[in-house]
């Protein structure tokens, strides 16, 4: 998994931001080319994204982030442009489990005290984001052991590779 | 305690006592993949180092979303998964053949599976009482080489029914209200269990139509009860056998039970750009429609087309808007050839596409102009959703499809019919 303490700066987008809008289905032709898919991030909802975006940055989005389609290369292409996590106020239920099989932190917190363009730092670890513009500290929900297992391999396919198994017991 | 129809599943399958919250490790009775999400899957498959799937007689693929291909790239991802396919023993549906979510419930769903597949309309298989959830590409490998796959237990929300549709009104209106009721996200991580006197009069066609959309709502799955009416569907289809009774516990915990009365609803349309943005077809009419579409893993099936034909039939689309139908399978279109709708609804200028997602996801086969407008019978509205951000999509009914075709214009199916 990444650094336990993140720091980047703020990329903002919306409420329910889709997969649709995250990489719209009529790329598919280029899903088995994810780095020319990745130039096409977030094209039609905020169009500056592969220009603005460098390494470490964070995504910080509202609410019901990822709804729609299962397409878990929507995810990998948010990865691919060197985001290094992502922030919302809430994520739709199967990008959240592809974010932690891509082993890529994905935070829940109250992202209207975070404005375009601001610093911060992320503490993955106890699950807190310091808005170092602002000042402002904001804690974020936690995620079950077994998830917070996938993410400290990088992803659900490390973690299968090297367990071969799930290891938690019912 | 008694359980709801998740709870009741998940213990079964994770051979334990399954609570809402638990998270537990199951065992998957069907793993399917499609043609745009597959190829990852597969790459991530052999990237864990299995070599075998766990149950190969158990592992589908679907050529369906871009079928027959519209490019080069994609023409070498059906290669691709067409050798997988035989490396590996699991079964492969050819071009043609029909969405993945209506074989999967023709062919395989039964009561009390658990399935999962790479495309989030999976959840269409809850209408057979099969807990089938939708996950990216590497659960789905993951579920193949394994045969398990990890879940939380979902809370569960009791849609309880009552009363019957009025005339020209259906399924789609009543789980595009739903989901204006509960909007985009408020059911996430939920299941959405439906009950009630209402549900015996429901058909299979209409439960599954009711379950594709449950994951509009954010949901997990959209679970229903299996009855007579899961016996005779899965009889017709040579599978009577795999029938069992599977219904929630009378003392079972709902997060939220919600009571609507079917023959309150009223044809209803979702508007640009998402799926909540829904308000009754007469606030919306006269909208100008360029394209409808018809068909899907929504409201692709025979009784859909049946209900298009009958209004269409003797009449003609209106000059400035097209009218295309993909019919859900192979099965649906050779038994709506045989019933004479097809020849009804090209008759009436309709173009009959391949049995596939067809128009729906903007690859090929109906992609929008600038500025166009698509009254479409799929489940998604989302901007660009059909190829082109400058489109809007309107969703709707069959019955509404079909009136609005022959208007040029949203219209209400009620003054055709």
């Amino acid at each position: 998994m990444a650094n336990a303490v993140l720091r980047g700066r703020a990329i903002k987008v919306g409420d329910n931001i889709s997969t649709d809008l995250i990489i719209p289905g009529r790329f598919a032709h280029l899903r088995s080319n994810l780095p020319e898919l990745a130039k096409h991030v977030l094209e039609d909802t905020l169009p500056t994204f592969t220009s603005r975006v460098s390494h470490g940055d964070f995504l910080v989005a509202g609410e019901n982030f990822g709804l729609g389609s299962s397409r878990e290369h929507a995810f990998v292409v948010i990865k691919t442009s060197g985001v290094s996590a992502i922030l919302a106020k809430s994520v739709a239920r199967i990008f959240f489990r592809n974010a932690i099989n891509q082993g890529l932190p994905i935070l829940l917190c109250d992202t209207d005290r975070i404005s375009d363009g601001d610093e911060l730092e992320i503490n993955t670890t106890d699950g807190h984001v310091t808005n170092l513009t602002s000042g402002i500290r904001l804690s974020c929900s936690k995620i079950p052991p077994l998830m917070s297992a996938i993410l400290e391999e990088g992803g659900l396919i490390p973690y299968i590779k090297k367990h071969k198994e799930f290891l938690f017991q019912n | 305690m008694g359980k709801t129809l998740a709870e009741k599943i998940l213990s079964d399958k994770s051979h334990g006592d399954a609570k809402a919250g638990d998270i537990v490790i199951a065992d998957v009775d069907l793993v399917f993949l499609q043609d745009t999400t597959g190829p990852l899957a597969i790459k991530q498959f052999k990237e864990s180092g299995f070599e075998s799937i766990a149950k190969p007689q158990r592992a589908i693929i679907f050529l369906d979303h871009a079928a027959p291909s519209p490019h080069r790239q994609l023409s070498n991802d059906h290669a691709f998964l067409r050798s997988f396919a035989k490396e590996t023993g699991c079964f492969l549906y050819e071009v043609g053949s029909g969405v993945c979510h209506q074989l999967v419930a023709e062919n395989f769903a039964s009561p009390g599976d658990i399935i999962v597949g790479s495309d989030s309309h999976a959840v269409t298989a809850g209408a057979l009482g099969a807990f089938a959830t939708g996950m990216g590409s590497s659960d789905t490998a993951v579920a193949l080489a394994l045969g398990k796959t990890w879940l939380r237990v979902p809370e569960s929300f009791l849609i309880a029914l009552d009363g019957t549709f009025p005339k020209g009104v259906d399924a789609k209106d009543f789980i595009l209200y739903l989901i204006g009721q509960i909007r985009a996200d408020g059911a996430t991580y939920k299941a959405l269990e439906f009950g009630g006197q209402g549900l015996a009069r429901l058909n299979m066609s209409q439960r599954l139509t009711i379950a594709n959309m449950a994951v509009e709502a954010g949901a997990k799955v959209g679970l229903f009860p299996s009855d007579n009416v899961t016996f005779r569907f899965l009889a017709a289809q040579s599978r009577g056998d795999s029938y069992r009774p599977l219904h929630p516990d009378d003392h079972a915990e709902y997060e939220q039970t919600m009571h609507l009365n079917l023959a309150q609803i009223e044809p209803m349309v979702s508007l640009p750009h998402s799926v909540d943005n829904v308000l009754p077809v007469s606030k919306a009419k006269g909208v100008k429609i360029q394209q409808v579409f018809i068909g899907t893993c929504t409201n692709g099936r025979l009784e859909d087309l049946a209900i298009a034909a009958g209004i269409l039939q003797g009449r003609k689309r209106h000059p400035d808007t097209r009218l295309l139908i993909a019919p859900a399978s192979r099965q649906v279109l050779a038994q709506a050839i045989e019933r004479g709708y097809i020849s009804s609804l090209i008759e009436s200028g309709g173009v009959v596409l391949p049995p596939g997602c067809a128009a729906c996801l903007g690859l090929h086969q109906g992609v929008l102009g600038d500025g166009e407008a698509c009254l479409s019978t799929a489940n998604r509205n989302f901007r660009g959703r059909m190829g082109n951000p400058e489109a809007m999509i309107y969703l709707a009914s069959p019955a509404t499809a079909a009136a609005s075709a022959i208007a040029g214009e949203i219209t209400d199916p009620r003054e055709v019919m």
